[in-house]
């Protein structure tokens, strides 16, 4: 059975789609990836869609399932890589891929992914010490 | 006879230059008759942006091919239209058929479990599009995409 690798580095769990998902593949990354979140405590998931040429409505379904899934497991998704062509064909198909973080290349997207994390983490620590202090005046 | 009327009517004339025909009766085919449509619509010199546009619209009525009317025939044919050229495909299932027409065409409406952008979403991608179903008897899709449409 093929089976799309998943890496792991440091707090982000990294996806390379390489080959022309069918709809089994596409679903079984999509629960093997929520897994991976859950076993590695994983903060952040890139997934490159570089090499992919055609994003069908159930692929674009599945790339939100997996944002939204990652989110309620405390991790971010970015999205990168994706063909100009594709963009054009997703949007007039009426997928807007809401709620899906995207990025040009890798390194944007890792760099948003270290961002996101570092705004979430202490910003939500200092919104408590605000309350603390505020409390405390 | 009448059916036949039918198509004549709702499709432009087009000259047939080249067919071929792909039966698809499980997920793992989706993949090989996107790449036998991607081979004619490169063979034409359609570009990019057009093909991706044709194949994610094959893609979309393949799978709708599958899940609701259990797979079906293809016909992939490059066809023209004085100097334009284009391919045509056409998707022909036995499934239960679509018992409202107008209903499955609107953005957000579906009987299964999808986003209901399946035929709206296609439509929007081709340059012809043209379904006829019989409740019973099944459903036909034809869609053309011209090299520059």
């Amino acid at each position: 059975m093929e089976k799309i690798p998943i890496l792991r580095m440091g707090q982000f769990l990294l996806v390379t789609i390489q080959v022309d998902l069918y709809d089994r593949l596409a679903l079984n990354l999509e629960a093997d990836l929520v897994q991976m979140v859950s076993k590695t405590g994983a903060r952040g998931v890139l997934i490159d869609i570089s090499a992919v040429s055609i994003v069908d409505s159930f692929m674009g379904r599945i790339i939100g399932n997996i944002a939204n899934m990652s989110k309620i497991m405390d991790a971010e998704t970015v999205v990168v890589g994706m063909q100009p062509a594709v963009a054009i064909t997703l949007i007039e198909l009426g997928l807007p891929l809401t709620g899906v973080h995207t990025a040009l290349d890798v390194e944007k997207g890792m760099e948003l992914l270290r961002n996101k994390i570092l705004v979430d983490g202490p910003e939500n620590d200092g919104d408590d010490d605000d309350n603390a202090s505020d409390s405390a005046e | 006879m009448d059916r036949r009327t039918m198509a004549t009517m709702t499709t432009t004339p087009v000259t047939v230059l080249n067919k071929d025909s792909m039966l698809i009766v499980k997920e793992q085919d989706v993949v090989p008759f996107r790449n036998r449509v991607k081979e004619y619509a490169t063979k034409i010199g359609m570009g990019l942006v057009n093909q991706t546009k044709l194949i994610t619209a094959a893609s979309e009525l393949v799978r709708n091919m599958l899940r609701y009317g259990g797979g079906g025939n293809t016909l992939i044919e490059v066809v023209s239209k004085g100097r334009e050229n284009g391919i045509r495909l056409t998707f022909s299932d036995k499934g239960p058929g679509i018992a409202n027409i107008e209903m499955a065409m609107k953005d957000g409406f579906t009987t299964g479990k999808s986003l209901g952008l399946g035929l709206p979403g296609t439509k929007r991608l081709v340059s012809e599009f043209d379904i006829k179903s019989k409740p019973g008897e099944g459903t036909t899709v034809m869609i053309i995409k011209w090299k520059n449409g």
